[in-house]
């Protein structure tokens, strides 16, 4: 196969002539690149099978042996869907801006030292593991939000979103979409730092020759150039933030409920750490159902994937990277 | 230079790497030896008559007490290896059942459903039999500013866990607690997220004492239909009381630290939990009817009016055959329930995970339905 492909790839050469020998080391270099692409399709392969296979038990069972008596499967995974997304979402809007603000910031503002030992500091902010957040969560976060909550509920209860009554300890979806962005902070800024850097330096010094602010480069020069990588970066987050598990399993004060309020606690809780909470005491095909809610997660991920694939190749053209 | 360094930093590392290998062989050696002459002196008949290997599955609120016996049993018996999963109380039963496992750690008997049918490891003809081995109160635990002791009934412990309580200064939760001046703020009342037989037998406490106010079936997981907040495992709703603001909560006794716990209305007085209180409720119920004779299932009396009772407590059972199909497997349940029954056995899992001890009665009578085991 391998050598099949090597063949096939070196026949169109032009010279042609001069066939180049082949080495051991080419063998059995270009032998494992070609293993270790396949493997990352058989696991994927292997995993989407287990899943489905697995699942099917759980979509075939009686609602009513699955735990709390659903209607159906589907009444049972679609709060999970949507405090997967609400949670995901909620936090990629807090993050979002933040990361760009600061990837502009080394990449643009800062003096080099300074931007170096941020960069660093982003880098490692990636490095800290999720119960460790959720720790900090638990321990700092929702006590210290709690008041604010308050006050939001208080003066802007008018808004669904803040209605109260605010819960008692702070576990809120809000609570857990401000770790969920403080999670993906790191992996947002840090492509988009990179990708910025990238802007070609003609495109800059032609907006500011033409009389542009350092603002108005930036926005007529480094963020369209920068948009698919913007792009591709948030959907990195988003993918994280849709995995994520033992922070919000720690965090949050779930329940089976589809809400968009952010204060009390009644909170849509995520497939992931539905998942974690509930899996070390299910048995039966509840265990089952469990499963086939992570292929629910699975396919939303692909989804999630698939449609910033396709975003960032519909702008690539306009992008200037070419 | 610099490859020098770094050469010398990787050699360093290999060197640690062998350092450390050789410290955790002589540590593994450093606690075998101690291990062998604790058998030679107090327990020689069993450390050279037992060996083999048996797997439990089942409870993990018996998760930390398992691991103490498991330890101490293999110290006395070093040819021994026991496994415990603690996979869950219903995961545990199913694998009983299905021959997988010796016996099952669970914190519920066995249903008639189950007793109906075959189990795999057992004998032929044989059943299985319900020994309680770990009884755990369940300690309703509270944050409230300015309030160190409080009193609650059923009724309004319920009520507050369902809902229809909602401040503290309620007409209801006042009239119970003469002179502590309770603030006029919103009750936080926590619950477990994840599936818990504390959950399971805080819910069964509710629905025997306040039916008329909890209607929801007894289960592992809160009933959903009544709200609340929610925290993952025991530490998660201890550290959601501490945190939170006026909340309460229920959570494994020993676990409470140094929050305060209500007393609940027993009769007519209000008791708090007490490992003796937690035994004696235990070992004064009377045991499931219809049962065989040697199957010590319990039927808690939850409704318990002797003060000297405290009815909110979990009890978790080892779950064995009557006569197993395999002698040796029977030979080691034996001496391992028999361990973890004993007084030794019982104070090991008070120290290791604060349980409350079984009173000298039900020991006995644990001991004694044991003995028929073969």
């Amino acid at each position: 196969m391998a050598t099949a492909r090597m063949t096939a790839s070196a026949a169109p050469t032009p010279t042609g002539e001069i066939k180049a020998k082949k080495r051991l080391g080419d063998i059995l270099f270009s032998g494992s690149t070609v293993t270790a692409g396949w493997i990352i399709v058989v696991v994927l392969a292997a995993v989407a099978i287990f899943l489905i296979a697995q699942s099917i038990p759980a979509l075939i069972a009686d609602p009513a042996d699955i735990k709390g008596a659903p209607a159906s499967f589907w009444a049972y995974v679609g709060p999970l869907v949507f405090g997967t997304l609400w949670a995901a979402v909620i936090a990629l809007a807090i993050a979002l801006p933040i990361a760009i603000g600061i990837a502009l910031f080394i990449s643009h503002y800062a003096p080099r030292r300074l931007a170096q030992g941020l960069g660093y500091l982003i880098d490692l902010l990636a490095a800290v593991p999720s119960v460790v957040f959720g720790l900090w969560g638990i321990k700092v976060l929702a006590p210290f939000v709690r008041p604010g909550y308050e006050w939001l509920a208080t003066n802007l209860g008018w808004i669904p979103l803040f209605s109260g009554p605010v819960s008692g300890t702070g576990r809120t979806i809000l609570t857990v979409a401000i770790v969920l962005a403080v999670m993906i902070l790191p992996i947002i800024t840090a492509l988009c730092r990179e990708v910025f850097l990238q802007t070609p330096r003609l495109h800059e010094e032609a907006a500011l020759a033409l009389g542009a602010t350092r603002w108005e480069m930036i926005r007529t020069a480094v963020l369209p150039f920068g948009r698919p990588g913007i792009i591709s970066a948030s959907m990195l987050g988003l993918g994280r933030a849709l995995g994520e598990t033992m922070a919000v399993a720690m965090v949050l004060s779930p329940a089976a409920v589809i809400s968009f309020v952010l204060l009390q606690s009644q909170n849509p809780t995520t497939i992931a750490a539905n998942i974690a909470l509930n899996f070390p005491e299910a048995a039966g095909v509840n265990v089952n159902v469990l499963i086939a809610t992570g292929l629910v997660l699975f396919v939303i991920t692909f989804a999630v994937n698939a449609l910033a694939r396709y975003a960032i190749n519909r702008r690539k053209a306009f992008s200037g990277a070419n | 230079m610099k490859g020098n360094h770094l050469i010398s930093k990787r050699s360093a590392g290999l060197i640690g790497l062998t350092l450390a290998g050789v410290l955790a062989l002589s540590a593994c050696a450093a606690n075998e030896t101690p291990a062998a002459s604790d058998g030679d002196s107090d327990s020689t008949a069993s450390a050279s008559t037992l060996s083999g290997t048996i797997s439990g599955s089942g409870s993990s609120a018996q998760g930390s007490a398992q691991e103490a016996w498991q330890a101490a049993f293999q110290t006395a018996n070093p040819e021994v290896t026991i496994n415990y999963d603690p996979a869950g109380s219903g995961a545990g039963r199913t694998a009983f059942i299905a021959g997988g496992v010796a016996w099952a750690g669970s914190d519920s008997a066995l249903s008639d459903d189950e007793l109906a049918g075959e189990f795999a490891a057992c004998a032929p003809d044989s059943k299985a039999i319900d020994l309680p081995t770990y009884i755990s109160p369940i300690a309703v635990i509270f944050n409230v500013e300015g309030v160190d002791e409080l009193n609650l009934d059923p009724t309004t412990l319920a009520s507050i866990f369902n809902g229809t309580i909602t401040t503290w200064n309620d007409p209801a939760i006042a009239a119970l607690n003469e002179g502590v001046t309770l603030p006029s703020a919103t009750i936080t009342a926590v619950h477990r997220s994840d599936d818990s037989g504390t959950t399971k037998n805080f819910t069964d406490y509710l629905g025997k004492t306040a039916s008329d106010i909890w209607t929801e079936k007894a289960a592992d997981a809160f009933p959903a239909a009544f709200g609340g907040e929610g925290a993952q495992g025991t530490s998660g709703v201890v550290d959601a009381v501490t945190n939170g603001s006026n909340a309460i909560g229920y959570a494994d006794a020993s676990k409470a630290g140094s929050l305060g716990t209500a007393k609940i209305k027993v009769g007519d007085e209000f008791v708090g939990y007490t490992a003796e209180a937690a035994a004696a409720v235990v070992n004064d119920s009377p045991l499931v009817e219809g049962r065989d004779a040697n199957d010590l299932a319990i039927a808690l009396d939850r409704k318990t009016t002797d003060p000297t009772h405290y009815p909110l407590v979990l009890v978790s059972y080892s779950i064995v055959c009557q006569t197993y199909a395999d002698a040796d497997a029977a030979a080691l349940v034996k001496a391992y329930i028999g361990y973890i029954t004993s007084a030794d056995g019982q104070s090991a899992a008070a120290d290791a995970a604060g349980s409350a001890p079984l009173s000298d009665d039900l020991s006995a009578k644990v001991a004694a339905a044991l003995e028929t085991v073969s």
